[in-house]
């Protein structure tokens, strides 16, 4: 479904993705993670052209979403993209941020977009907040918004780019639920995140990224359990249980 | 006072019209609607490619702009006086060469004001618009523009009383708006400048002073609506 070959990126001098060869396959849920900085963010951007690259190809479909002629528009539309800081337009509800893209883009009736869009809302459990405006929903609920927002695009492929890393301890697990909810229903998903747990109950594959490579990919079981790399190794260690290490006296 | 007005208070409003051109009050109104109306998307166009990645648009917009915040309206009014015939061929009214010289002067303001209000929009707004799918100008028009609008109404206020303001230069350009025909109220009466200034004075002072009222009502109006993260 998405295939990256011999993919580079560089910001200037610096070297932010390095060969990067993957394929990932419909229903497949890949986790990206790995210490910050290591290119994971930078890697899920290029996916749907929020970040160019200057050497590769990239597949969607198999068509490369980089070539000549490729209608931009269109192709996002068909990767829905859920970001960090939530990103939900301020000045539209609930409501009106799920139903924008539906009427404006592909075309739907008002009615029906807000069918949708209230069956959406429901879905991530979040139907009797409708008519809340972003500033009045907590950040996991502006989360789960911000997911139903991107479904209803009926995209193919959802994108996550550290859902949970700006949520209070406390709301990570509803954004979590609701990610797990689409996982379970068949939707094929890339995401980055540190939630170790959510990797391993969830995903079919892991790979681990560091300095713009990817180090490993494998099976969540056999991460966890046998990581490979050093560095997986210690990234591992450092995540799973960071009152253990030692101050890193490279870092 | 009073008596001023009971004499002049027709042509004071409407200057000769119907027997002459429109004049008065009712000129400078139309003049400052319209000078608003054009110089906002104006403003929009240009604050639009200041910010563009097309040096082509870029560069020239932004040293159009530079030029005129470096001169006084005056001068704008002059160029547009002497220079629009000479470009179009055939002799420009007063009227549309006061507008011309308003929507270029005020739209470059506006440019600027609005440039910041886009600016200070979050990246990731613009981001997560068009990871739906926008093209760019559905992402500024549904999206960005909404937003940093809002933001903007105070200093789009400002600008707006300032291009009301503006207006009573046209007496440069022997223009009949309120200004100019203040002057010749004053000049058939010779011995109360006091009176006649004053009445002027208070009229741009309601005039702008409705405008901001009126401001500051959607102001809250739209704050009432969401409460600022």
């Amino acid at each position: 479904m998405i295939k990256l070959e011999n993919v580079n990126k560089w910001y200037g001098d610096y070297h932010a993705l390095v060969d990067i060869n993957e394929e990932v396959t419909q229903g497949e849920v890949v986790v990206v993670c790995g210490p910050s900085g290591s290119g994971k963010s930078t890697l899920i951007r290029t996916l749907n052209r929020l970040e160019p690259i200057q050497k590769g190809r990239i597949l969607l479909d198999g068509q490369d979403i980089y070539g000549p002629g490729v209608d931009v528009n269109a192709l996002r539309s068909r990767i829905g993209f859920v970001f960090q800081q939530f990103n939900l337009f301020p000045h539209l509800t609930a409501l009106e941020n799920c139903t924008l893209a539906p009427t404006r883009i592909r075309k739907l009736p008002p009615q029906e977009a807000r069918d949708l869009a209230m069956a959406l809302l429901n879905r991530v459990g979040l139907a009797h907040k409708a008519s809340a405006y972003p500033s009045q929903l907590s950040g996991g609920q502006q989360q789960r918004v911000a997911i139903a927002r991107a479904l209803a695009m009926s995209p193919p492929v959802m994108l996550f780019d550290e859902p949970t890393s700006a949520l209070d301890p406390e709301m990570v697990g509803e954004v979590l639920q609701a990610m797990k909810g689409l996982a379970r229903d068949g939707m094929t998903m890339v995401v980055v995140t540190h939630e170790m747990g959510f990797a391993r109950d969830v995903c079919d594959r892991v790979l681990f990224m560091d300095q713009g490579s990817v180090l490993e990919r494998t099976t969540p079981e056999r991460f966890f359990t046998r990581p490979e790399h050093p560095r997986a190794q210690k990234f591992l260690a450092d995540v799973l249980s960071p009152w253990q290490g030692t101050p890193d006296a490279s870092a | 006072m009073w008596e001023i007005i009971q004499t002049y208070w027709l042509y004071y409003l409407i200057g000769q019209y119907p027997e002459g051109p429109l004049g008065g009050l009712a000129l400078t109104l139309v003049l400052a609607a319209l000078a608003l109306l054009l110089a906002f998307p104006v403003g929009i166009l240009l604050a639009l490619c200041r910010l563009s990645h097309y040096r082509s648009l870029r560069w020239p917009v932004t040293a159009v702009v530079y030029v005129v915040r470096g001169t006084p309206l005056l001068m704008v009014v002059f160029w547009a006086y002497f220079l629009l015939p000479s470009l179009t061929g055939q002799m420009t009214d007063q009227f549309n060469t006061m507008l011309a010289a308003l929507v270029i002067f005020d739209g470059a303001y506006l440019s600027e004001i609005i440039r910041a209000g886009i600016q200070a929009i979050p990246k990731g707004q613009t981001e997560s618009a068009r990871s739906l799918g926008f093209n760019y100008l559905q992402a500024m028009r549904l999206v960005i523009l909404p937003q940093a609008l809002r933001n903007m109404l105070p200093s789009l206020v400002n600008q707006f009383v300032s291009t009301i303001k503006e207006t009573s230069l046209g007496y440069i350009i022997s223009l009949n708006e309120v200004s100019f025909v203040a002057t010749q109220i004053n000049t058939q009466l010779l011995t109360r400048p006091a009176e006649v200034y004053l009445l002027l004075g208070l009229t741009y002072f309601v005039l702008c002073f409705g405008l901001s009222r009126v401001a500051f009502w959607l102001e809250r109006r739209l704050a009432a609506g969401v409460a600022h993260q």
